[in-house]
């Protein structure tokens, strides 16, 4: 018996397994299943890839348009008659000029330009034709006149603002179709558009006026910049970076160098773990609740801002200022205590210059996190429509002022889609400015980074 | 005198009193002929410590409370008739805040002396128009009483304002007297001032104690007076959110809670399994070079600000899932869904689930992997079979704290998940978060003691509950993981 079974087993395996270069059809299985779980692993690192790739792109392509705005170049006669009826160029009088006064102005050098260039489209007359200029340009040419009175009575050269439905003809966003259902332009205007670009009256170029303007009103796109987001930011990042990274450090060296291992030194450290893990719009609540409405500080102001931001900011300082000071060997300061030095002189002396480019890089991280910070903004009130720069510090930090994440967001929330444009120009720059602080850190921990 | 110069004048005593107290020092020690128990700098030291801190608390701590106690005393002498049929004291107090703050541009301007400015009177000097020369817009004409008080608050202020400068500076001049004036040679300045700094170094460290105590402080309390309005079972149980600024509004949280959830369970269904697989890929398959890219790569993606995500869910995924996928099928016509939200906070969770699961995963012990091997097992074995299992309290409190970011999340389902609250199955559709409401009730123009507004902080008490205890379990799971293999 034992000898039959062992002869079918030996001539049903034999062909099988006999050599071990050959393979058996379990091990196949096996090392398919391998490969199965290997392929997975690839295919989840490219997908996400991929969703990176697709998230750049989409960023990129909508919002790179952002930086060529398109302008109308052509002589405006500054007419006395109309902008200095008194003749006395009194400033204060001048200030009385309304930009329903200027506007005509405009009207009437567009529609003499065109006349002699012989530029002429059927169906739109001087009246349509001037609404291929943005609404903004009377404002800019108001300013204009108020800074150089003395023009007044000669022709000037002004480029001005071409609307935003001609910008966005020539970025693709309006097409001859989608004109022709649109209340706010005609495909005739797009025509005439088309032969004042082939005059070289009207031309797209670089749109540094996006990166110094401030935000304009819901009809006019054309005219909206960052001018005044980019401020309250870096008003914001100075007061983080002058509370949060003293006030990192000195805790840090506190938990890490002097505090007794007991209960409350236990409370604190579980405090910091939760802080960094709690959601930031709870740090809104917070200063709206304590900053604003206790304390009695400006809505929109960066000061609240900056303190907001603060407190989010100060667990990432310390965890990080906390691993640098952990790295320096404790032979430095042995040494340093060892020939007499205090424990605050070795510490002070001795460890921190050299934790400094670690806690140098953690502040930099931290200050790029809360540089993208939107939620908490928008609980303070940052979110609000402001056109006016604020001033100088120290008092500037009260004057209302916007951040960038929040005019995105801002820019999102409008109706007409050349906002979104706008939106991700805005988002270019803001990853612009994350990229050059990440890379600062990433060069200096390189650069000083030593290995013991 | 602005606090800013206040400031700079306290910081320009402390250099002076560094100064002095040093030469007070070298000269004490010259003219007694003995040696210094401690450095001269150190004696400088601490006399600019006793100058500056003790100032600068003085001024902070005035300028926290000021606002508050003048606020409350002027307040309490607002009449009743003067507060209008509806209206608030506080809103009343707004307006004389305002107006105070008109009256100093006014005087700052330099037309009007303090004297007219007392002289002024409502019913004869049109005050809105006035007011309003110097930015200062009023919704309505002042009436005399509220003049009348924005006057005396603005006199207040004055008086309180400067009373302040003096406390200061009388403090930091006093505090600098007494430590110059006891230098001695033998005096152990360099102790007294690593005292000073080591307990300023302490106090540094309770900012986190106090920014908790702030949050849960201001959370409680103005949830209590929430449901001091509205009450509490309503609020837990009714599956109704509709909020009406007239009053008679329904606030129930639970097609909130419905909507955060799901966002959060179709992100973590995206965001867990990609990345614990890039995560084992990473650390068991690649090769140095692709980990050395990789790793960096994820890490960036980390630091991406979420408004970017939102800008993402808002312009391309929402769009792309109406067009291709829930209008072709018929499942809705929105472009923002519970969809769109989650998939595009599910590639956020990415990078945070991959890095720490890679940490937890490079933990697990060599030897493991070790007598895996010589068993004969492949290395996908090996991962299922004892990588993963010996991992899995490490995995748990890594999805732990991606759930908690999910439901704190707020960028992304503000601009991806749309407003309307209710509870759906259908994941094309429309609907909303706790996150979403807190901006929406919080921000734009509401009165703030309405249970509309004060939902916010009920609404805020909740996801910070959540999150809380989602971090600590989380917390609690991964340490105990780490000690069993330390």
């Amino acid at each position: 018996m034992t000898d039959t079974s062992a002869d079918t087993v030996a001539a049903a395996g034999r062909p099988k397994a006999r050599s071990l270069y050959q393979v058996s059809a379990r091990t196949r299985k096996r090392h398919a299943s391998e490969t199965r779980f290997r392929m997975m692993g690839l295919a989840a690192v490219i997908f996400s890839i991929i969703a990176l790739l697709g998230l750049m792109t989409s960023i990129l392509s909508n919002g790179l348009s952002s930086f060529k705005q398109t302008y109308v170049t052509m002589e405006v006669f500054l007419d006395p008659a109309k902008l200095d009826k008194k003749g006395n160029r009194s400033p204060e009088d001048l200030a009385k000029i309304t930009t329903f006064t200027i506007q005509p102005l405009i009207q009437t050098a567009l529609a003499e330009t065109m006349e002699a260039r012989g530029i002429a489209v059927e169906g739109v007359n001087a009246k349509t034709a001037v609404e291929l200029i943005s609404k903004e340009a009377p404002a800019q040419l108001r300013h204009f006149v108020l800074a150089n009175p003395e023009l007044i009575g000669q022709s000037v050269r002004f480029e001005l603002l071409a609307s935003g439905r001609i910008d966005g003809y020539y970025k693709g966003r309006v097409t001859m179709e989608s004109a022709a259902l649109d209340r706010n332009i005609s495909p005739e205007q797009l025509t005439l558009a088309d032969e004042l670009k082939a005059a070289g009256l009207l031309e797209s170029r670089f749109n540094w006026s996006f990166f110094t303007a401030p935000d304009a009103s819901d009809t006019r796109p054309e005219a909206a910049g960052l001018g005044v987001a980019i401020l309250g930011s870096a008003y914001m990042m100075l007061i983080v970076l002058a509370l949060a990274l003293p006030i990192g450090v000195a805790a840090s060296i506190y938990l890490e160098e002097f505090a007794p291992q007991n209960r409350w030194t236990d409370l604190i450290e579980v405090n910091i773990a939760n802080l960094a893990a709690v959601p930031s719009i709870v740090f809104g609540i917070l200063g709206l609740a304590i900053f604003i409405n206790f304390v009695g500080l400006p809505q929109s102001a960066p000061i609240v801002g900056g303190l907001v931001l603060t407190l989010m900011t100060l667990p990432t300082i310390i965890i990080a200022t906390r691993a640098a000071l952990k790295a320096v060997p404790p032979s430095i300061k042995d040494a340093a205590l060892g020939i007499g030095a205090s424990k605050m002189q070795a510490i002070f002396h001795h460890v921190l210059p050299l934790a400094a480019p670690g806690i140098l890089t953690g502040t930099i991280i931290g200050l790029a996190q809360a540089l993208g910070e939107t939620a908490p903004l928008l609980l303070i009130g940052m979110v609000a429509f402001v056109r006016e720069y604020p001033g100088a510090p120290p008092e500037g930090f009260f004057d209302p002022a916007s951040a960038l994440p929040v005019q995105v967001y801002n820019w999102t929330q409008r109706g007409d889609p050349a906002f979104f444009e706008r939106a991700s120009g805005a988002i270019i720059v803001l990853l612009v400015f994350l990229v050059i602080m990440n890379t600062v850190a990433i060069l200096l921990r390189r650069r000083f980074e030593r290995r013991w | 005198m602005t606090p800013s110069a206040i400031i700079l004048i306290v910081l320009g005593l402390a250099a002076i009193g560094y100064v002095l107290g040093r030469q007070r020092a070298l000269k004490t020690a010259q003219r007694e002929g003995v040696k210094l128990h401690s450095l001269s700098g150190y004696h400088g030291q601490s006399v600019a410590l006793f100058i500056a801190v003790p100032a600068l608390f003085l001024l902070a701590a005035w300028l926290f409370l000021q606002p508050v106690l003048i606020e409350s005393s002027v307040s309490g002498r607002i009449p009743q008739s003067a507060i209008p049929e509806g209206g608030a004291r506080s809103l009343v107090m707004f307006d004389v805040r305002r107006i105070a703050e008109g009256l100093n541009q006014i005087v700052a301007g330099g037309d009007v002396s303090e004297n007219d400015l007392a002289d002024m009177r409502a019913d004869v000097t049109d005050v809105r128009a006035r007011l309003a020369e110097v930015g200062v817009a009023l919704g309505s004409d002042v009436s005399p009483i509220v003049l009348q008080t924005a006057k005396e608050y603005r006199a207040t202020d004055l008086t309180a304002s400067f009373v302040r400068n003096i406390a200061v500076l009388v403090v930091a001049l006093g505090f600098g007297a007494w430590a110059l004036a006891r230098i001695r040679p033998g005096l152990r300045a360099r102790n007294i001032s690593e005292t000073f700094i080591k307990a300023l170094l302490m106090g540094s460290s309770l900012v986190a104690i106090l920014t908790t105590v702030g949050i849960v402080g201001s959370l409680l309390f103005e949830s209590i007076s929430f449901f001091n309005m509205y009450p509490a079972k309503e609020f837990f149980l009714s599956t109704t959110w509709n909020p009406q600024f007239r009053g008679g509004s329904e606030l129930g949280i639970l097609p909130l809670l419905w909507g955060t959830l799901y966002v959060s369970f179709v992100a973590l269904a995206l965001a867990v399994p990609l990345g614990l697989m890039i995560a084992i890929y990473l650390a068991e398959y690649a090769g140095s070079r692709l980990r050395s890219y990789a790793k960096p790569a994820i890490e960036v993606l980390a630091g991406i600000p979420t408004i970017v995500y939102g800008l993402f869910a808002l312009i391309t995924v929402g769009p792309f899932l109406r067009d291709w996928i829930a209008q072709p099928l018929g499942l809705g016509s929105s472009s923002s869904s519970v969809m769109t939200a989650g998939l595009v906070m599910g590639i956020m969770l990415i990078p945070f689930i991959s890095s720490l699961s890679d940490d937890i995963i490079n933990s697990v012990p060599q030897a493991m992997r070790d007598g895996s091997y010589g068993l004969g097992a492949t290395k996908s074995e090996t991962i299922k079979q004892v990588i993963l299992p010996a991992a899995l309290p490490g995995i748990v409190g890594a999805f732990l704290l991606a759930a908690s970011r999910a439901i704190g999340e707020t960028m992304i389902v503000v601009m991806g998940a749309g407003a309307s609250a209710q509870l759906d199955l259908n994941p094309f559709e429309a609907m909303t978060t706790i996150t979403v409401k807190i901006v929406s009730q919080l921000t734009g123009d509401t009165e703030f003691a309405s249970p509309e507004t004060l939902v916010a902080f009920a609404l805020g008490l909740t996801l910070f509950v959540f999150t809380l205890g989602l971090n600590i379990l989380a917390l609690y799971i991964v340490r105990k993981y780490r000690e069993q293999y330390e």
